[in-house]
């Protein structure tokens, strides 16, 4: 009896669509013949790559990158020269566009902040001069940015022999800003141990400054005293230590300074327009992040009686954040990117001493620029991966 | 559903191409012919080398020898055109297939030979590195540069040979490299350097585009060996010897005093030399894939050796550079080319 009813009603349901009717099973297919397409079309054009390259006597591989480099390059943050490998070439490409691109980040978000508030000032001039500014470097290419500032830079600046001289050891000239470089004597250790001391003892002060906040409502100066500790317990240090500190001194000899530490005017120009022309996209970031928050805030946060600082500092801009993170951070990966620009100027960037020279005598275009491409790709996903990160810290939390 | 089959079908369309082109094997001389012209590879703007006028035609050493290997081909020096690339793109260029030669003043060395796919089919210019620098800071020898800022340009040979010489000598140097050699130049003149480097004929040509070219002087020393000349893709032969056979019948036809205005009396020459040379006698031509008076047409519209230098970098020219090394072996020169028989 029973299995007859079900018997029954088996028969009568309606008959499902055949399968290459069903919607749901086709698109399945489709994706599974899209994929096969996709891998098979890469293994082609791999495959198709090595054996033209074989067939024309290309060498492959990636055993140049141990091979001696034989060229010189102008700036490294690790230690170079010319019979280092093509390796070491490649490590001081990476750094300085990390150098580059670290300085032009904090550079273009405080100048950026600045503006963006300046441009919702009250005050007509203030709001005005923020306006055109950030019209008229967003809206120039910044590749002519860069050669504005290169040959302004260059231009403004005397040749080594009439430096501008500061102090008698800071000296700036066409080729660059000359200082002392410190070289650290025995007992230093010191100092770096007062360093550490000092960085642990504010964040405690942090903690119990905020504590005795929630506990009595005072407010205890933490900034002023937290600054205090941090300058002074060093410099303490320093000199118990006996001032274990010599400074090797830039002097002209022949046609240029020797010694100190050189910022050369590539990296001037670079930094001063990737942050300038960045600035001007974050400004506008943060103004429309500010708009974002409703004036009622604004409103309620004075009739609490704070100051306008205060107001924006812990009502407006905590609010603003999460409207203005997203965008900021791809203009933090577009700044990254653009620093790639370097090559036009002579700054050694990874583009430029990687992808430039090194592709260039060694011949190995694929790899050279398959490795380019995943240093790239890989500081992107990290740059996103930290402010999404931070992102969500800051976003509201719905209760 | 619809983006998806469109997607597929864009990759089916892709890996079709792929394979087409794969299996597309003609040779390089096919290949030409059948689109009608040469795509040759040259600088982006060096005088006597290759630079175009306002009008956009090429003139140059090399751009001559690009219109003579159409001339061999088509028998008309015209039907060329010019990819101007970086010395960064050079190699890159030719390897993918983006020129069919590349005629870039380029410096034939063992590892562009021998790792880079590349066969180099010989010399039109014999040149050497050199220095240039301003004449205010009072250097007349380049061992007095220790210590100096140099400009020059990415991906060339001078790189190299710079910091050899620098490390042999005990010196120290700044490089500032740039991408162009306009950029390059442009450095040199806003005084980031001290010193400009590159090939002597460069310098030349370069010194001829400064602004008061009389407040650069070039430096006695040559630091190396630049021989400099046209470049093809490895394993296409015939291609191979197109290219090396259209310069030894200039230089040839200079050591045998062909010249482009006397080449049709010569063709009634009783010289059994020229005869084979201008193919009023014998197939030479055939076996290289041309015609057999492949070599009349490449005398008749761009002249032999000599007419070619004498007009690009010559005494006469804005360049002023001396035959010297780059004459005639019976001249005191170097240039011996193998003989049309």
């Amino acid at each position: 009896m029973k299995t007859e009813t079900i018997t029954q009603s088996n028969d009568s349901r309606p008959a499902g669509p055949k399968p290459w009717y069903d919607p749901r099973v086709r698109s399945i297919f489709f994706q599974i013949v899209a994929i096969a397409l996709v891998f098979w079309g890469g293994y082609t054009l791999v495959d198709n790559t090595l054996s033209n390259m074989e067939s024309r006597g290309i060498s492959t591989g990636f055993g140049f990158l141990e091979e001696s480099a034989g060229f010189g390059i102008i700036m490294s943050l690790v230690p170079y020269d010319a019979t280092m490998s093509y390796g070491r070439t490649f490590w001081v490409g990476l750094t300085n566009t990390l150098l580059v691109s670290a300085m032009g980040v904090v550079a273009a978000t405080i100048l950026g902040f600045i503006i963006g508030v300046a441009r919702l000032s009250s005050n007509w001039l203030v709001a005005k001069i923020a306006l055109v500014y950030v019209e008229v470097i967003r809206n120039i290419p910044l590749l002519l940015q860069i050669f504005f500032w290169y040959f302004a830079v260059l231009a403004a600046l005397p040749t080594p022999r009439q430096s501008i001289e500061v102090g008698g050891s800071a000296f700036l000239n066409n080729r660059g800003l000359y200082v002392p470089d410190p070289v650290t004597q025995d007992g230093f250790g010191l100092v770096w141990g007062a360093i550490a001391i000092a960085i642990a003892s504010v964040i405690g002060l942090r903690l119990w400054a905020k504590k005795r906040q929630l506990a009595t409502g005072k407010i205890f100066p933490t900034f002023k005293v937290g600054v205090s500790i941090l300058v002074l317990l060093p410099v303490l240090a320093y000199f118990v230590a006996g001032s274990p500190l010599e400074w090797d001194v830039p002097a002209l000899k022949g046609f240029n300074f020797r010694g100190g530490i050189t910022i050369i005017p590539e990296l001037a120009a670079l930094w001063l327009a990737l942050s300038l022309y960045t600035a001007s996209f974050i400004a506008e970031i943060v103004r429309s992040g500010i708009l974002s928050v409703s004036k009622g805030q604004t409103e309620a946060s004075h009739a609490l009686g704070l100051p306008n600082g205060l107001t924006l500092r812990l009502v407006v801009i905590p609010q603003a954040m999460r409207v203005i993170i997203p965008p900021l951070t791809s203009q933090y990966l577009n700044l990254v990117k653009n620093s790639s620009l370097a090559t036009a100027i002579g700054y050694p960037d990874l583009v430029a001493v990687f992808m430039g020279t090194t592709l260039n005598q060694t011949g190995q275009a694929v790899e050279v620029v398959a490795i380019t491409m995943a240093v790239y790709l890989t500081i992107s996903l990290l740059i996103s991966l930290f402010m999404n990160i931070y992102n969500r810290a800051v976003a509201i939390k719905e209760r | 559903m619809k983006k998806t089959k469109s997607i597929a079908l864009g990759m089916a369309l892709a890996a079709g191409t792929f394979a087409a082109s794969n299996a597309m094997a003609a040779t390089t001389l096919e290949n030409v012919k059948e689109k009608g012209h040469l795509q040759c590879g040259v600088t982006n703007g060096l005088p006597g080398f290759s630079q175009p006028d306002e009008d956009g035609n090429w003139t140059g050493i090399d751009v001559d020898t690009c219109r003579a290997i159409s001339a061999a081909i088509f028998g008309d020096a015209k039907s060329v055109e010019f990819t101007p690339l970086t010395a960064k793109e050079r190699f890159t260029a030719l390897q993918s297939g983006e020129i069919d030669v590349l005629s870039r003043n380029t410096t034939w060395t063992l590892t562009r030979d021998a790792s880079l796919g590349l066969n180099f089919a010989g010399v039109n210019y014999y040149d050497g590195q050199g220095f240039m620098v301003n004449k205010d800071i009072g250097v007349s020898d380049a061992t007095e540069l220790d210590g100096a800022t140099v400009c020059i340009q990415s991906g060339t040979t001078t790189e190299l040979n710079l910091s050899d010489y620098f490390r042999a000598k005990g010196m120290e140097f700044k490089p500032i490299v740039f991408d162009t050699s306009e950029q390059t130049v442009q450095g040199f003149s806003a005084g980031r350097c001290d010193v400009l480097t590159s090939d002597r004929s460069q310098l030349a040509a370069l010194r001829s585009k400064l602004a008061d070219p009389a407040s650069a002087v070039i430096l006695p020393n040559t630091i190396s060996k630049e021989p400099l000349g046209p470049v093809v893709r490895q394993g296409d032969d015939q291609w191979f010897n197109v290219v090396k056979w259209v310069l030894n019948v200039q230089i040839n036809a200079e050591e045998l005093g062909v010249t482009s205005e006397n080449v049709d009396d010569m063709l009634k020459s009783d010289n059994p030399n020229i005869q084979r040379l201008l193919g009023s006698d014998g197939n030479l031509g055939e076996m290289l894939g041309l015609a057999h008076d492949f070599g009349y047409e490449v005398i008749k519209h761009v002249g032999n050796y000599g007419e070619m230098y004498d007009r690009n970098v010559g005494p006469d020219t804005p360049l002023g550079l001396e035959r010297g090394v780059n004459n005639l072996w019976n001249n005191g020169g170097v240039l011996y080319a193998p003989p049309v028989r």
